[in-house]
């Protein structure tokens, strides 16, 4: 009886013991992930601030910088960021997202990069955590049914599906058209997304020139002369290019040096509009086309980035690194503001419901899909002019008109 | 494909090749006297590459004109660092002065990114976008000037270790260095001196390399890396083995993009030095050692 009640008290002891601990634990885990209303959101920042991206992830971070005052005007809650550099590594974006959830980030925004942003987004849904991609075009990153991870970014078959369309506008505009292109892409999970999608995207949509090369390379390469020589070889009207910044950087410095002018650059991708690269080149930077997510400088909230971005950085322009970052905490501050809690399966389930309408990029505006991408996004072509960036496609949202042919190198000296 | 391209491209590598040869040469010095391997050697490089930017961006130097005051800089540099810092290490165990010079390494590269930022930072010249056409032959000038300068510094070099009596005493000192102090040299201050001489090199280097790469400071692992299969592939402690071998890299690496893939062009590169490991270890101008 004595060892019956003796067991009994040790019975009740440990359920008692456990359960304490239970609660103990709940009590000093629960602040760290779940705050009422009131208390700043922990938003896990991840971006590429040094390495290859450098250049592009510090332009993404203006984004956030310029992010603050504007939700605080629009009537938002707090976002209390914590940045972390990624490097341009996905190991280490995916060490630095663990640790960002381990020291109490409630939800995450990153990381420009397509390998970057996958890596992050495995973390985020085995940690059950959300994750709001700012700029990230590979397609399976929303197709392998996480519940945590959402993109307002266009997948690659989307931007180059509008880049198409757009290309023929400009084609048909000018009355020149290109019989022939070399095709230049970084290596890069980004640019072989984009080498892969314009395989299956192009003949879709009956374009007037063939593709003559298909040259890979490096993105983090420090001299792409061979590069240069290989396509100019080829003999192709003009250039499609899939690249990022420095890489843009180095392949028109090696056009003017062997001095071959296309008859025009066709990018799909970053680098060739950002400030970094018209503020190096100079006039050389001028012509290039570039057929991007971009904002739709009509809207209220664009405004408001435009003239937040100018007190804070005068003479940047302001670019899709912005856009879509500022875009991000904006959908985190909404689905915060809608959740009234930190609770990351409530937020993840409030960034479901997103409805935002008077939002900044192309487009009627935010919300997902059950896989969660945001499908309504808009393409538009954009050119560099006197170190500015227009609108020059689609019909309807220009604010220039195309110079195609651009003006040869040579010419501009 | 244009014929004109293979000519092109094989002199665009030749010229890349004697910059990575100079860039090497440090190396191979501090190791043929010193032997002590140092593994901060691309980024002390870029330490020169952004005083160059600097020295361009404020004051309008030109890099090639800085080579020589950077060298010299270097020159103390090395010296000092000799004296104080590496010195203790000669005749320890060599994983200790492999922690050493990793631990400078990492110093150095966090130091510039505060300094200068992650940013990709470049020295503008009023040359940086000219190129000479000889016949079908278009030769990039920047190139084309480093390059000259790659061969004018390792000339000197040579010239000094052949000809000057300092450099037939650290010569001396590098073939035995008991016999150099059994006859009196003051082996401290020769190493010292060769320290100081490599990175010389490295500051001469850096001030070339600045006019054809933007440097970032993520920049110096990567050179240090470069530097390495180079040395290892002409033959670590010989001087004309690492022109020969930066030479060879640069071809390489640049015919292999042409007839390959861009992309693989690294891939080729570190081929030859497997080739070289496997079949000539000593690499191409080095010693068998007994």
């Amino acid at each position: 009886m004595s060892s019956g009640s003796g067991e009994g008290w040790a019975a009740v002891n440990r359920r008692r013991l456990l359960a304490g601990a239970a609660a103990t634990t709940a009590m000093l885990a629960s602040p760290a992930v779940v705050r009422a209303q009131g208390a700043a959101l922990k938003v896990g920042v991840l971006l590429p601030r040094s390495g290859a991206q450098a250049g592009i992830g510090q332009d993404c971070f203006r984004g956030v910088e310029i992010a603050g005052p504007i939700l605080k005007a629009n009537g938002f809650p707090d976002l209390q960021i914590m940045s972390a550099d990624t490097e341009t590594s996905v190991d280490t974006a995916r060490a630095r997202a663990e640790k960002l959830i381990a020291d109490g980030a409630q939800l995450l925004v990153g990381a420009f990069d397509s390998g970057q942003s996958s890596a992050i987004a495995q973390v985020a849904e085995q940690k059950g955590i959300p994750f709001v991609i700012n700029i990230a075009a590979a397609p399976p990153i929303t197709e392998q049914g996480y519940k945590f991870v959402f993109r307002n970014f266009p997948i690659a078959g989307s931007i180059l599906g509008d880049a198409f369309v757009n290309q023929k506008e400009i084609f048909a505009e000018t009355g020149v058209t290109p019989k022939s292109v070399v095709f230049l892409h970084c290596n890069d999970t980004f640019g072989t997304a984009m080498k892969n999608g314009i395989g299956a995207v192009m003949p879709k949509f009956n374009m007037p020139y063939t593709i003559k090369e298909t040259i890979s390379y490096d993105p983090t390469a420090r001299d792409l002369s061979v590069e240069i020589s290989k396509a100019k070889a080829t003999g192709a009207d003009a250039l499609l290019v899939v690249s990022r910044l420095n890489d843009a950087i180095l392949l028109t410095r090696e056009l003017v040096k062997q001095r071959w002018s296309p008859m025009g650059i066709l990018s799909m991708g970053p680098g060739w509009y950002e400030d970094q690269y018209l503020k190096t080149l100079g006039k050389l930077g001028d012509g290039p086309l570039s057929f991007v997510p971009w904002y739709d400088p009509n809207k209220k909230l664009s405004k408001q980035l435009e003239t937040e971005l100018a007190k804070k950085y005068p003479g940047i322009n302001l670019n899709i690194n912005h856009v879509y970052t500022f875009e991000a905490l904006l959908i985190a501050a909404d689905a915060y503001k809608r959740a009234k809690t930190a609770d990351p399966k409530a937020l993840a389930d409030a960034i479901r419901a997103t409805n935002i309408t008077d939002n900044v990029s192309a487009g009627p505006g935010i919300s997902f899909d059950a896989k969660g991408q945001n499908e309504k996004l808009k393409n538009v072509a954009i050119q560099n002019r006197g170190g500015k960036l227009v609108t020059v496609a689609p019909k309807g949202s220009t604010n220039a008109k195309p110079q195609w042919p651009m003006l040869a190198y040579d010419k501009r000296r | 494909m244009s014929p004109d391209i293979y000519l092109n491209v094989a002199v665009g590598g030749l010229l890349t090749g004697l910059i990575y040869g100079l860039m090497a040469l440090g190396l191979s010095v501090i190791f043929g006297v010193v032997r002590v391997v140092n593994f901060a050697h691309g980024e002390m490089m870029t330490i020169a590459m952004y005083i160059a930017v600097v020295l361009c961006a404020q004051f309008g130097f030109d890099p090639l004109l800085m080579m020589l005051p950077i060298a010299a800089l270097f020159f103390v540099a090395g010296y000092i660092m000799q004296w104080t810092v590496i010195n203790p290490f000669i005749g320890r165990p060599e994983h200790t002065q492999f922690m050493l010079l990793l631990a400078v390494a990492i110093i150095i590269v966090n130091s510039v990114l505060i300094v200068f930022g992650p940013d990709a930072q470049t020295a503008q010249t009023s040359y940086a976008f000219d190129s000479f056409a000889i016949g079908p032959l278009i030769v990039d000038a920047t190139k084309l000037y480093a390059g000259l300068a790659a061969i004018v510094v390792a000339a000197a070099l040579f010239a000094f270790f052949r000809f000057a009596s300092l450099g037939k005493a650290i010569r001396a000192c590098a073939d035995n260095r008991v016999g150099a102090l059994v006859v009196g040299l003051n082996v401290k201050r020769l190493y010292a001196l060769s320290f100081g001489l490599g990175l010389a090199c490295v500051g001469a280097a850096g001030a070339i390399i600045v006019l054809i790469v933007d440097v970032t400071p993520s920049l110096g692992p990567a050179y240090t890396l470069l530097a390495f299969v180079i040395v290892i592939t002409g033959g670590l402690g010989s001087m004309s083995g690492a022109l020969i071998g930066g030479v060879l890299i640069g071809v390489t690496e640049a015919m292999a993009g042409l007839f390959f893939t861009p992309s693989a062009k690294s891939m080729f590169a570190f081929a030859i030095l497997v080739l070289v490991l496997l079949f000539r270890p000593q690499g191409i101008m080095g010693r068998r050692l007994s």
